[in-house]
């Protein structure tokens, strides 16, 4: 694999440049890391590659027999680009409305006194303690009546699914945010109010593009919350708004698991995923924090 | 000050937890209308090779319904991880189907609920009579004495499926018939690398269907009359005991068994690592792993001396699928209707044969389709030597209490710890007492 | 128009607030309220049908659950301490884990971007099918695991089992981990990216090293980072259901025993949610008390070093 390798080896040394013994613990560290992470992944794409009767047999690092079967099956046994469509939907509209909501809420924490501030912060952590099968009930009937009485129907449909997640990862987004935007200097803030910006402007203009690499961070959060939940969307959706973490049980059938196409289908709806990450990954560093700073 | 504004917060928070639920669950008391006589939704479980193919194998039968009756159903096939939880939720919130599957073992637990239509003599007047129907499946159809909470859809039973060629290379002419002969053919075969039963140790389920089965046959039944656990009975033990045996005594269970859950037995099985499994209709299974219809042979379940019949020569428990209608419908009429027409003849012996499962409707049962090698086996033990599972309230609390008592007696045998009576019937205690509340 | 202006001032915040507030009260907030409303009430399939007429039972869920000495309250007892240490580990490891790949990838090198991705993998690919070919990976007969231990390294006698009997406490953990550190890493990632880079060349110029680098400036500048990351991870790890669930079944091995799992077939396998409700009542207020020691712990802590 990619086994990182340092390329300041002949150049000359600066003064912040690692010494040779942590480019080694570095070297030896991330490609362990590597191997640990890539293992199942690694089993996974052999598994998506064998026939049938050979997934579950004993296990050999290189697969007997090879086909691209899988591949193909998937879409057919389950309608897979459907639930991907809607996975993306739901996770996307979760990610963009949380984030949003998310960085209101934490300016106001980080920059503002007021009162009811501590119950906010308290309150909406305590909403991570209580186990989400006793959350789904409730919600569940909530939904119904909100429907029955208004005639928004909430539950079945995308929106219901979309309102769910995002408040699911509010309260870490709001949390973490509050982290990343307190490490934003405050002298940046009155920089832009003397310039003649708003409370928002200064927001917009100064915080979030300094705090960025934390924004993007919570995003993948976000994102990943509304991409992997299961139980809910098991009970929340039907046929035509199911999203893929419950689609893809649908290769599993009372006798019959088709564990090649399971593997296969994970690995073609990741693939989307992880090339985001690589996308979004240069935000992740490019912190405009250094430079603001100077 | 800042308790009085606590205070504010909660009672603001229980008030609208109140408006919003206060409403609470749905179940009319009334129960079902006829305001839509038009429509109907129907939740079917997961029968064929996966929800694709139901829907084109379901899909037709419901267009020639709506040209009979111009009623239009909306078809969703709901994946079984999901089906049990989809109908609790109908349940709390009285928004579901019309007309759904159940599990045949979930009859007495949804029944208690009161959320499914009872089927009295009108009702099953409406569809041709209870004569119509196995009379074996319509016990399994809610508890004794009550109204049934549902109708026999497809019905299925354990058989005793066995690899030829693995036979024959032991010199073993016939399947055994009696637990005793089963022993001494998979100690013939059992050697390096091959067994000579396969088990689905961690499945709980299936552990509690095998236990059953055994129990009958020990002439003990897990509840009494009044619906009182009594997991320690000594057939019970017996029945348990047995069935660990087989791998910790008998040896003809391979330990690694002790651990499957996802039907890797099966696969086992169809490549010739195992020469016997206990299975409802595995047919396509074997298919979709590679194995041919010649080569494996299907038998009655054994029993410990004669032939499989009632009582303590029962050799399965009855396995199938029911249809109901959920009691907040709609369309009352309708409902009855598709569940006439899903149990008439012509229906029965086209969706039966199409998913490998045997009709409960006894008319339908005239068939090629239902005489073959292994639904043959399948048909007899369903007609005369299966018994459905306890119709009680609580039949999930069952299958996870024993089941995992068995589950954890695998795990003792696998890993070379003793089983003994007295260590199966510690564990089957600690099972029972997990029921008491 | 001053009066005017200032009571806007004041009313932002709330009005930034009220959103995110809003939405926490339908979705976490009320359903939570019905929750413990829920544990009061003999809440079984009797009564599901139709909520408000479920009798009342007082405090009689807690009483069952509490009961240490009868099976119910004994095994949700010893789950709880299975938790505990599962939850430890957990977050240990994969804070570790984490915190040490953010440092090593903070300089650049090639590969850099690649190796980020990497990392992120186990997050984005479906819990469901993750856990499945770990559950595979752990298979006695025909896994990885024993493959390369037993087969290859001769490290093992026999073939251990690890999803059955008390390796399964290990087995839990490693996938645990190996699912939730990407987290870790992605947090600290951009926690590290506000610190500003002068601070260790000046202090590479005193003489400083790695080691005191890291000690002196990386930690403590992640702190309040850290301090979120942390209870986020305790948290998530108390209540994951889905890796023991994927991975065992509806019946975990006793040392593997998680409370979500207890949880769960204490309310749906039986459809029992007065009992269910109670245990999670419980379980929050523990959580409740564990998370206000711990923040006043840590708060202390950095005013301490600040001041």
């Amino acid at each position: 694999m990619a086994s990182p390798t340092a390329r300041t080896a002949g150049r000359r040394r600066s003064p912040t440049a690692p010494p040779r013994s942590f480019r080694w613990a570095r070297r030896i560290f991330l490609t362990a890391l590597t191997g640990f992470v890539l293992l199942p992944v690694y089993v996974m794409l052999s598994s998506s590659l064998k026939p049938l009767e050979d997934v579950s047999g004993t296990f050999r690092w290189l697969p007997g027999e090879l086909t691209l079967r899988p591949y193909l099956d998937i879409w057919h046994t389950v309608p897979l680009a459907r639930y991907f469509g809607n996975s993306l939907i739901v996770a996307g509209s979760a990610t963009v409305c949380s984030v949003v909501i998310a960085v209101f809420a934490a300016y106001a924490v980080s920059r503002y006194r007021f009162r009811g501030k501590r119950i906010f912060t308290v309150t909406v952590l305590s909403t991570q303690m209580f186990p989400g099968i006793l959350f789904l009930l409730p919600l569940f009937l909530i939904y119904v009546n909100i429907g029955n009485s208004t005639g928004v129907a909430l539950y079945g449909s995308r929106g219901g699914l979309i309102l769910t997640y995002l408040t699911f990862s509010l309260p870490f987004s709001i949390w973490m945010l509050t982290g990343y935007f307190a490490s934003v200097p405050r002298e940046l803030d009155e920089a832009a109010y003397v310039d003649g910006c708003g409370a928002l402007g200064a927001l917009f203009r100064v915080v979030v593009p300094a705090a960025l690499p934390g924004i993007v961070a919570v995003a993948v959060y976000a994102f990943m919350t509304a991409w992997g939940e299961v139980l809910f969307a098991s009970v929340m959706t039907n046929d035509t708004t199911r999203t893929l973490s419950v689609g893809l049980q649908g290769y599993a059938t009372q006798n019959d698991v088709y564990w090649n196409q399971v593997m296969a289908a994970s690995l073609v709806v990741s693939v989307p995923v992880v090339a985001g990450f690589l996308l979004l990954q240069r935000y992740l560093v490019a912190g405009l924090t250094t430079g603001a700073v100077k | 000050m800042r308790i009085l504004r606590a205070a504010t917060v909660t009672a603001t928070v229980t008030a609208l937890a109140a408006v919003a639920a206060g409403c609470g669950g749905g179940t009319s008391p009334g129960g079902g209308s006829d305001d839509s006589p038009r429509t109907l939704t129907y939740w079917a479980s997961n029968q064929g090779p996966n929800v694709e193919a139901d829907k084109k194998i379901l899909g037709p039968e419901l267009k020639k319904f709506e040209r009979r009756t111009g009623i239009k159903v909306e078809l969703e096939v709901i994946p079984w991880p999901e089906l049990l939880n989809r109908i609790l939720t109908a349940t709390t919130s009285g928004q579901g189907p019309d007309v759904l599957n159940i599990g045949n073992t979930w009859s007495a637990s949804l029944q208690a609920t009161g959320a499914l239509l009872p089927w009295d003599k009108k009702n099953f007047d409406a569809i041709g009579g209870r004569g119509r129907f196995l009379a074996p499946a319509l016990d399994a159809t809610g508890a004794a004495g009550k109204d049934p909470a549902a109708v026999p859809l497809y019905s299925l039973a354990y058989a005793l499926y066995y690899n030829k060629q693995m036979f024959k290379d032991a010199g073993i002419s016939k399947p055994p018939a009696t637990w005793d002969e089963l022993v001494a053919d998979g100690k013939r075969i059992a050697k390096d690398g091959t067994w000579g039963l396969g088990a689905e140790g961690g499945q709980l389920t299936n552990n509690i269907h095998q236990a059953f089965a055994l129990g009958k046959q020990h002439g003990a039944d897990f509840f009494d009359a009044s619906g009182k656990p009594t997991f320690t009975s000594d057939g019970a033990v017996a029945a348990v005991k047995q069935y660990i045996d087989f791998m910790a005594k008998d040896k003809i269970i391979a330990p690694g068994n002790a651990e499957y859950g996802q039907n890797q037995s099966l696969r086992d099985f169809a490549t010739g690592r195992t020469a016997m499994v206990l299975w409802q209709a595995a047919a396509t299974t074997f298919a979709a792993d590679g194995m041919k219809p010649d080569e494996w042979g299907v038998a009655p379940v054994p029993v410990p001396s004669g032939t499989p019949g009632t009582g303590r020569q029962t050799n399965s428990m009855l396995a199938g699928i029911n249809i109901a209608v959920f009691k907040n419908t709609h369309n009352l009429h309708g409902a009855r209707e598709f569940v006439k027409f899903m149990t008439s003849d012509g229906e029965q012996r086209l969706l039966n044969k199409t998913y490998g499962s045997i009709p409960p409707v006894t008319a339908a049962q005239q068939d090629p389709a239902f005489d073959r090698q292994d639904t043959k086996v399948l048909r007899d033990t369903l007609t005369h030597s299966a018994t459905p599972l306890p119709q009680v309230v609580e039949e999930s609390q069952f299958e996870t209490s024993v089941g995992t008592a068995i589950k954890d007696l695998f795990a003792d045998a696998a890993a070379g710890h003793p089983v003994t009576t007295a260590s199966v019937k510690e564990r089957l205690a600690k099972a029972e007492q997990q029921m008491a509340k | 128009m001053r009066v005017l202006a200032g009571l806007r001032r004041a009313g932002l915040p709330y009005l930034l607030l009220l959103p995110a507030l809003l939405l926490e009260l339908l979705v976490h907030l009320v359903p939570m309220v019905i929750g413990i409303v829920m544990s009061f009430k003999d809440l079984t399939r009797l009564h599901i049908g139709d909520w408000g007429t479920a009798p009342w039972k007082a405090l009689g869920n807690y009483r069952v659950t509490v009961d240490f000495d009868a099976p119910v309250g004994a095994t949700l007892l010893h789950s709880f301490f299975v938790t505990c240490a599962f939850s430890v580990l957990t977050v240990g490891l994969c804070w570790l884990l984490g915190t040490t790949a953010a440092i090593f990838l903070q300089e650049n090198f090639r590969g850099r971007g690649l190796l980020r991705a990497v990392f992120l993998t186990p997050y984005a690919l479906p819990v469901y099918a993750a856990v499945i070919t770990w559950a595979f990976m752990f298979q006695r007969d025909n896994g990885l695991v024993n493959h390369v231990l037993h087969d290859q390294l001769h490290l093992t006698d026999g073939r251990p089992f690890w999803l059955l009997g008390d390796h399964s406490f290990l087995a839990l953990l490693v996938v645990s981990v190996w699912k939730t550190w990407p987290f870790a890493f992605l947090v600290v990632m951009a926690g590290l990216q506000n610190i500003p880079k002068d601070l260790y060349e000046a202090a590479a110029l005193d003489g400083a090293g790695l080691v005191r680098q890291i000690r002196r400036i990386t930690l403590p500048a992640l702190r309040p980072i850290n301090q979120v990351l942390v209870l986020v991870l305790f948290l998530w790890s108390f209540n994951d259901f889905n890796t023991p669930y994927v991975l065992f079944g509806k019946a975990a091995p006793e040392a593997a025993d998680l409370l979500s799992l207890h949880i769960y077939q204490s309310s749906f396998v039986t459809w029992n949610f007065g009992t269910g409700s109670a245990m999670s009542v419980l379980l929050l207020l523990f959580l409740l008390v564990v998370t206000a020691g711990y923040l006043l712990a840590t708060s202390r802590g950095r005013k301490h070093a600040d001041g």
